[in-house]
């Protein structure tokens, strides 16, 4: 009974290195959260939403820092995990420096986790959860800057009607994410008279092989995939490879350079590939290209899918920080104003897009970009071709 | 140097448990920790205070009735006013309890019978599901699919059932544990292991897929919301009659129901204690030992190995099923992106590293790897991340954080600690923080004394 | 010559090359079997029907025309699982323990492998080679990735391994999970220190995605990739060459010998640490190359790429028996199959209902089943007791 004690002598030494962890008292600090993978298989998109984050917090709080508060990144590694992002949300939650969170990634994490940011009147502005089920609880602290799942599988399948696609054959990741887009395409699609030759899903990473041998024999005009580029790009490749000459279509997620450093030359044959996104191509909107290159000079990598959208959340939730700091009179305010304060934003002009929430929390017009991928070198990404503009506004 | 420096300790040690000294010393431990939590509600050192004086009421000897009773006082008042005070906290002991029960689970499968399980999530999964399932607006649902709209669709059933699907998930779960137990009767070893992963899998992988033909599960979107019991309305007023000048503010709706949770799961967490110190002691729990040391000993014995392995994936499974139910209530989403074979390893880590076999090895086991998970880690990157952002500079050479590579953020990298901190626990402590009596034996010498003797050099 | 040629074995090269042809047959043939049978069941229900309006086949001759295809990818795939399991396998031979770090060494193999290529192509050297050239590239890319996942093999089992070979297996157990863990990480750590990324697309050269076309069955030409040829004969080759190495040479018998009875082995002269250290070598540089092979496939590599490949290698191993050579061969080949009949045709046969989703599903159940019937894997002794 009495020997175990001597385990306790690592643990108060913990206690003395950790003690300053635990104290910071300065009330002039404003602190942005992130919570999104930072570790794990994940960690690729995740990082870069934390990445995003933090270059919005370095070129955009200096309207704060005038007023003399220091505004701080308080990056979180939710693991993909809801168990992780839940305990993340409490602890965010309970540091009164916080006044709002960029994330989640996975929109599993994000529904349980902003329950708590509800409950505490915290403000989350979310740049990729598009599962209908953020918004739809109408909670006034939970917003998202990103597209809605319906309407962005709707865009794709109009589009895909607009080239004359008779059939396709819809695939999507498993995941809320790319199930959402792929359900909601197939649906218009089948509403405009498309054909669905075929409906899967795949945690597949590397071997489509196996997958797509019906596919090939089914013969569709249009490969649909939904979920990220990692999968995307791979899966389009093996499909060029194995004969496939119809268009490859994907949304928001296949936005990244790397796709074409994955498949390569495979983008462009057959009837060439598309993708859905919110956020136009850099070369077309130069606070873009500056974004990119500002990215691309802090961290030595493209920012993926979704850095951009995070960039924007930051810039968002900034900015109605200092709204409601000047309503305030030059104090901070309370969590519930900043909340209230972002979506009293009007037509706020971010790099991905103008943004005016409505009543939800959705972005009210949503503008939807179909993206043809016009080259093979990745460098050349950011000048691929807009070859249709759709605005639609999410559903009441 | 050596010698003295470990007799100085065991002198401490001998008088910490003289006399009175154990209640003074532990009463002021509690004292301490609440007021550090309390007054700062936020500081980490103050919650690991806390945990170490709360732990401190059963290391010290003291009268038995004396324990029970700070140990009562400690889980019913103090926990849920600093919980009132910072969610956080309550969160963590939450998952604490959580885990330690699946963990307990799982020690009876692995640490007390000795077969091998990588897929206990699923066990945890089915329990989750079930209350999700009925909890939820799902059963009406089987025919929708993501792109329907489900609004006005009314919940099939009352919320108080969910006390009914406690017992109904131990139940299910221990159903489940007897049908992946028939294979185990007649593999052994690593195909066991091979076995569970594969049903792990299986489980997840079918709540990901059954959402077509039937909507059972909503798929990878997950089911929400599920119902959380009802909060007596009375009683949430009751309660912040009493607790309000404590707490300083209004305990809401949603911190209530915090606590609520964690109060239940401190139930079933005792009652799984309980179960399974019962189970240690007994006949059945011998006989799981003997299975475990050589079964055709023990069959030799007039042991029936096979209906006591059953018996132990049974009764484990039935914990976790049991936690699988709170679990969805308490968070009120279900989605498959929680039961995955990482989080199966999770728990096998916990009654690992805690001790395998040893029933308060295990709780420190979950203890110690989700303060190290959700807590400790994070804190320790989020301070380096501050430390980053600001001026300073590591003293002697001269280097300034900020100038950090990006790519080093500690953030990232908190499972190449926990990795490195298991491999080296493995290799210094192999029996675990706190090792059963048996194993101790088994490995051979006594952990403690080369410990202490390694500090002393 | 002749003297070297005598010393040779001609017998162990021979024998797997036949086992595989006999179990590649064989593996091919029960599926197929199976297949068709399912197919004549078939006719005349809904898929049939569905199969007649959308594609104008019945289900008989759709379930003929792909066939030769969803066997070749069943194969190639098969023999890269068959790679990563010697590994297990092999390590589980000599430890009894199941080296949870194998798929991590498998992620380092490839991105040493990928990186190298990575170097010479910025040089430009890949895009000059000429077609040998391209397969002496490749080659080489091969050798670092072995010797690099062979190096840390030996290097986590001298740290993390060694100091428990006297505790309890689940100790060792726990050690790997946290290596794996670990290792992860540091992959990604160097990795992303380099570009910011963690991730590399291994570059396109030579012509390995070109395909050769094997023979046509009416409209369907059944064809190849240059680089699945590569896959299967590079992983022909490893296991010939592990065969004869633990078959016939002395380290093999060595290896054997510690495998059998550490301390008996011990006193016979045997060093046994250098064994052991050698089995981690070999496990490991196998498990490299099969992730260089693996990239070449399958073009991009993170460092959790191991994961899955990892999982089913090693159900692979057990599934035809942990510990031996050949089972693990037989069971990657067997899970290789049902994996790909699995996700070619559930989609189709049962309309849609259950798709390709299901094929790791269908394989993990069947994994079950053959342990439950063959409680020691398709090819395994009766493991003894204390195991």
């Amino acid at each position: 009974m009495r020997k175990p004690i001597s385990i306790f002598a690592p643990t108060i030494a913990a206690l003395v290195l950790l003690l300053a962890a635990g104290c910071d008292k300065e009330n002039k600090t404003i602190k942005i959260a992130t919570q999104s993978p930072l570790s794990g298989a994940m960690s690729v998109i995740g990082s870069d939403i934390k990445n995003g984050t933090q270059l919005g917090i370095e070129q955009l709080s200096e309207p704060l820092t005038k007023m003399g508060f220091k505004v701080e990144l308080a990056p979180f590694d939710d693991q993909g995990n809801p168990d992780t992002g839940v305990a993340n949300a409490k602890n965010i939650v309970s540091d009164p420096a916080v006044f709002g969170v960029v994330g989640h990634y996975n929109s599993g994490v994000q529904i349980p986790s902003s329950e708590e940011y509800h409950a505490a009147g915290l403000c989350n502005v979310s740049p990729a959860n598009t599962n209908p089920k953020v918004t739809e609880r109408g909670y006034l602290e939970v917003n998202r800057v990103c597209g809605r799942d319906d309407v962005q599988g709707a865009v794709g399948a109009q589009f895909a009607k607009s080239k004359n696609i008779k059939t396709a054959y819809v695939l999507h990741d498993k995941t809320a994410y790319g199930q959402g887009i792929a359900e909601y395409f197939k649906k218009e699609a089948e509403a405009q008279g498309m054909k669905v030759v075929g409906f899967a899903g795949t945690e597949e990473k590397a071997n489509f092989d196996a997958i797509l041998s019906p596919i090939i024999a089914a013969k569709p005009e249009c490969i649909y995939f939904g979920g990220m580029f990692d999968q995307a790009a791979v899966l389009y490749k093996q499909a060029r490879q194995k004969g496939f000459k119809g268009m490859c279509l994907s949304d928001d997620g296949f936005d990244s350079p790397d796709a074409s450093k994955i498949a390569g030359d495979a983008l462009m044959q057959g009837a060439g590939t598309y993708f859905s996104t919110v956020a136009g191509p850099a070369a077309f909107y130069p606070d873009t290209a500056k974004f990119v290159a500002d990215f691309k000079a802090k961290f030595g990598n493209a920012p993926q899918p979704f850095a951009a959208q995070s960039f924007d959340c930051t810039a968002i939730l900034l900015k109605a920080i200092e709204n409601a700091t000047n309503a305030n009179g030059g104090k901070l305010p309370a969590r519930a104003d900043v909340a209230k304060a972002v979506r009293a934003l009007q037509n706020f002009k971010g790099v991905t897009g103008t943004y005016t929430f409505n009543a939800k929390g959705d972005p009210s017009v949503g503008k939807y970009f179909i993206i043809q991928v016009t080259s093979p070198d990745p460098a050349q990404w950011a000048s691929n071709k807009i070859d249709q503009t759709l605005s639609i506004a999410p559903p009441k | 140097m050596k010698e003295s420096l470990k007799s100085r300790f065991q002198d401490f040690l001998v008088f910490l448990d003289r006399g009175r000294t154990p209640y003074f010393v532990s009463i002021g431990l509690i004292i301490l920790g609440f007021a550090l939590v309390y007054l700062s509600p936020r500081s980490i050192p103050g919650f690991l205070v806390f945990v170490f004086a709360a732990s401190s009421i059963y290391w010290l000897k003291m009268n038995k009735a004396v324990q029970l009773g700070l140990a009562v006082f400690l889980a019913v008042v103090l926990v849920p006013i600093l919980g009132a005070r910072n969610v956080f906290y309550l969160e963590v002991i939450f998952q604490i309890a959580v885990f330690s029960a699946l963990a307990l689970g799982l020690n009876i499968v692995v640490g007390f019978s000795g077969l091998l399980n990588f897929g206990y999530m699923a066990f945890y999964a089915v329990g989750a599901y079930l209350w999700a399932f009925f909890g939820s607006q799902q059963p009406y649902l089987l025919h929708s699919t993501v792109t329907t709209k489900a609004l006005n669709t009314p919940f099939f059933l009352a919320p108080d059932y969910f006390y009914l699907f406690i017992f109904l998930g131990v139940i299910v779960a221990a159903i489940l544990g007897l049908i992946l137990g028939l294979p185990v009767l007649r593999v052994r070893g690593d195909y066991l292991a091979v076995i569970t992963l594969a049903f792990g899998e299986i489980v997840r992988q079918l709540a990901n897929n059954l959402d077509k033909p039937l909507n059972f599960t909503n798929g990878p979107q997950g089911i929400t919301p599920i119902q959380r019991p009802t909060m007596p309305e009375g009683v949430l007023n009751l309660f912040n009659q009493v607790i309000q000048p404590v707490v300083g503010h209004r305990v809401t709706d949603n911190q209530a129901y915090n606590i609520l949770f964690y109060l239940i799961a401190l139930l079933v967490v005792i009652a799984v204690i309980v179960i399974t110190y019962r189970l240690d002691d007994s006949k059945v729990g011998r006989a799981w030992t003997a299975i475990r040391e050589d079964e055709l000993s023990a069959g030799a014995m007039g042991i029936n190995a096979n209906k006591l392995k059953l018996g132990a994936f049974a009764v484990g499974a039935s914990f976790a099923g049991a936690m699988g139910v709170l679990f969805a209530a308490s968070r009120t989403f279900v989605s498959p992106e929680t039961f995955t074979f990482l989080q199966s390893v999770g728990v096998l880590t916990m009654v690992i590293l805690g001790g395998i076999g040893s029933i308060t090895g295990v709780i420190v086991g979950a203890t110690v790897v989700t303060l190290l998970n959700i807590q400790v880690l994070q804190s320790f990157s989020l301070y380096l991340s501050q430390l980053r952002q600001s001026e300073a500079v590591i003293p002697i050479i001269g280097f300034h954080w900020k100038n950090l590579s990006n790519q080093l953020d500690p953030t990232k990298y908190q499972r190449l600690i926990f990795g490195i901190v298991l491999v080296i626990m493995m290799i210094y402590r192999p029996a675990g923080l706190l090792p059963a009596a048996r194993r101790k034996r088994e490995l051979g010498g006594n952990p403690e004394d080369k410990d202490l003797e390694e500090k002393g050099a | 010559m002749r003297n070297f040629m005598g010393s040779v074995n001609v017998r162990q090269i021979l024998l797997p090359i036949g086992q595989m042809a006999i179990f590649i047959t064989g593996a091919g043939a029960v599926c197929s079997g199976v297949m068709l049978v399912l197919a004549l069941l078939f006719r005349g229900s809904g898929a049939d029907h569905i199969l007649q309006a959308t594609q104008g086949v019945g289900i008989l001759t759709y379930t003929l025309n792909s066939l030769p295809q969803v066997l070749i990818d069943g194969v190639t795939i098969g023999f890269v699982y068959a790679a990563i399991a010697l590994g297990y396998t092999m390590v589980y031979g000599i430890l009894q323990f199941i080296n949870f770090a194998h798929s991590e060494i498998f992620a380092i193999g490839a991105f040493c492998g990928v990186e190298s290529l990575i170097a010479l192509n910025g040089l430009g050297a890949l895009a000059k080679a000429s077609a040998m050239g391209s397969f002496m590239y490749l080659g080489l890319a091969l050798i670092i990735g072995m010797a690099a996942a062979g190096g840390m093999a030996v290097l986590v089992e001298r740290v993390a391994y060694r100091p428990l070979r006297s505790s309890p297996t689940l100790i060792a157990l726990i050690s790997a999970i946290g290596v794996s863990f670990a290792l992860q990480d540091v992959i990604r750590l160097a990795e992303s220190m380099t570009s910011g990324q963690f991730y590399r697309v291994i570059p396109t050269f030579g012509n390995f995605d070109e395909h050769i076309t094997l023979f046509q069955i009416g409209s369907t030409v059944i064809d190849i990739q240059v680089k699945s040829v590569v896959v299967i004969l590079a992983a022909v080759i490893m296991l010939v060459a592990l065969n004869y190495l633990v078959g016939s040479t002395k380290v093999g018998k060595a290896i054997r010998a510690v495998s059998q009875d550490k301390h008996t082995a011990a006193l016979m002269g045997i060093n046994v640490n250098a064994m052991i250290s050698l089995t981690f070598l070999v496990g490991g540089s196998l498990g490299g190359a099969a992730g260089v092979l693996y990239a070449l496939k399958f073009t991009r590599i993170d460092p959790f790429v191991g994961f899955m490949p990892g999982i089913k290698a090693f159900a692979a191993a057990v599934l035809g028996g942990i510990g031996n050579l050949t089972g693990a061969l037989l069971g990657g080949m067997v899970l290789g199959m049902i994996e790909s009949f699995a996700g070619a045709y559930l989609g189709t046969y049962t309309m849609g209902t259950f798709g390709a989703e299901y094929k790791d599903m269908v394989a993990f159940l069947i994994l079950i089943l053959v342990i439950v019937f063959r409680p020691n894997g398709l090819l395994g002794e009766q493991i003894s007791q204390k195991a």
